[in-house]
């Protein structure tokens, strides 16, 4: 859909002569693409990878439970705490960071500078070696949830502060004018509509976390992952269990982008139908 | 104190390969995925359909996957089929191939920020689709990108790092490796810290630095 918007704009309806150059290269690209996957299926076959036991594996019972079950359920569960803790986080520091008080400010505004530029291995490896030394021991689970939580608590920050930022001035000024002092202000016109705002990319912050939780590899939390991990090192399909797993993800993935984009393409229309009509008398959901 | 300046001081080469290995997997990734993204996001705008329908299915598998899924799939999945490739390099095609797919689309939103005019007076001036793309709008379109580029590359840095979970020895795997042995996880820790906090800053910096340029160019048009 999208694909169309853009490419509307770099040709014209082709005449006779346009058509044919793209009927040719059309062939040509089918054909390419086409040899290209029978490369690929030609590679699998000769090592002996299609072979239909090593597929079929995937469909018993105790496999698809360690997969599908343990696996995917682990990884939400990792994802869904880590959201839950991390969103609303994300928005204190975003407020600390836009705060008129100094202090409050310098301490959120370095938060999220600091945890946007640090890679979440190297915090998952310090939560690993070096709290031990101070005592501090953590369940897995925490080991892995923590540093998704702080890590993206920093980029959640930003897209909450962007999101405050883009709701219109007038907004602010006619609350304060009719008498609300800034905490109500916030809490009742900014913030509702700061919401609908980010709606879209908290959802493409959903997707990063999820990506975060295949760090439960490294710390050895039986996420999806970890599942396929521990498969592979029973069973040896390595390329098989590690395409599922990935198949998987891309998914899962794609259905919270896809959502994202339906999200931001209806509040857009919301917008623009709004947009004539100096009152809108539906109230806000 | 003293014993962490012996420990960097007799670890300084294991160190500096480290930082080494992070710079060169992050480059090599950074310009691979800018040439591969380009001539995808090319694919996505083309007026050839197989080619639109290939070029969203690679955007749509490589932005979805995490890139550790893909460095796994990359060292242990494709030996399978027979692709033994050196790990370093395992490390730099997983960063291509996940980077292309956001740069691509940092690609292809900067071409949709060109003036629908600028594509119809260089179809008016008789330009095929290619001439087009490679004079008027692409030279056009990076000048908006400078920005978008730079938090792509940043997302490469700091991808680089995944690569230390699959063995890369770049520098958060040798700080890993150095924990292990010493014992000095808080200062390993913050020296690693500090170089990604280094180049990613550096990054910006340089991102400034050349938005500034390419914009100076455009004194004497309406902006």
């Amino acid at each position: 859909m999208s694909a169309d918007a853009a490419t509307r704009v770099l040709f014209d309806e082709p005449g006779p002569r346009g058509r044919a150059t793209i009927r040719l290269a059309t062939i040509v690209a089918v054909v390419l693409v086409a040899l290209l996957v029978a490369g690929a299926v030609w590679q699998f076959a000769v090592h002996g990878q299609l072979a239909a036991y090593k597929w079929q594996f995937f469909t018993y019972s105790a496999i698809v439970k360690t997969l599908i079950i343990d696996g995917i359920g682990n990884t939400f569960l990792a994802t869904a705490v880590a959201a839950v803790v991390a969103f609303p986080f994300g928005l204190v520091l975003a407020l600390g960071r836009l705060s008129t008080q100094p202090v409050l400010s310098k301490v959120s505004t370095a938060w999220i500078e600091f945890f946007r530029s640090m890679p979440m291995i190297l915090v998952v490896y310090a939560f690993l070696l070096a709290l031990p030394r101070f005592g501090v021991v953590l369940p897995v689970f925490w080991m892995l949830v923590v540093p998704m939580i702080l890590v993206s608590s920093a980029s959640t920050a930003e897209v909450f502060r962007a999101g405050i930022k883009a709701v219109d001035r007038g907004q602010w000024e006619a609350a304060q004018s009719l008498g609300m002092g800034p905490g109500l202000v916030l809490a009742q016109i900014v913030l509702p509509q700061a919401f609908r705002i980010v709606l879209p990319n908290l959802l493409t912050g959903l997707v990063s976390l999820l990506k975060d939780s295949t760090l439960g590899y490294v710390v050895s939390y039986g996420e999806l992952m970890q599942q396929g991990k521990e498969l592979v090192a029973y069973y040896h399909y390595m390329i098989q269990t590690y395409l599922v797993i990935a198949l998987i993800y891309v998914l899962i993935n794609w259905l919270l982008t896809r959502l994202a984009a339906y999200l931001q393409v209806r509040m857009g229309t919301r917008k623009a139908a709004a947009a004539p009509v100096a009152v809108d008398l539906e109230p806000a959901q | 104190m003293n014993q962490i300046w012996q420990m960097l001081a007799d670890n300084f080469s294991f160190l500096l390969n480290g930082v080494l290995t992070t710079v060169g997997l992050t480059i090599l990734g950074f310009v691979g995925a800018l040439l591969i993204g380009t001539v995808v996001a090319v694919f996505r705008v083309s007026p050839i359909t197989p080619l639109r329908v290939v070029g969203t299915a690679y955007v749509e598998f490589f932005r979805n996957v995490p890139l550790l899924t893909l460095l796994i799939l990359i060292v242990f999945g494709l030996p399978d089929i027979g692709l033994l490739i050196p790990l370093f390099w395992c490390g730099v095609l997983g960063l291509v191939l996940a980077g292309s797919a956001f740069i691509c689309e940092t690609v292809r939103s900067g071409i949709n920020t060109i003036s629908v005019g600028q594509s119809e007076a260089a179809r008016a001036l008789g330009m095929s689709f290619g001439t087009q793309l490679r004079l008027i709008i692409l030279p056009q379109a990076f000048r908006t990108m400078v920005q978008p580029l730079v938090n792509n590359f940043i997302g490469i840095l700091i991808g680089s790092s995944l690569a230390a979970a699959v063995g890369v020895s770049d520098i958060t795997n040798v700080t890993q490796q150095l924990n292990i042995r010493y014992a000095e996880a808080v200062v390993l820790f913050l020296l690693s810290g500090a170089v990604y906090l280094v180049f990613a800053l550096g990054a910006g910096r340089i991102g400034s630095w050349l938005e500034g340029l390419v914009s100076t160019s455009r004194i004497g048009s309406a902006r």
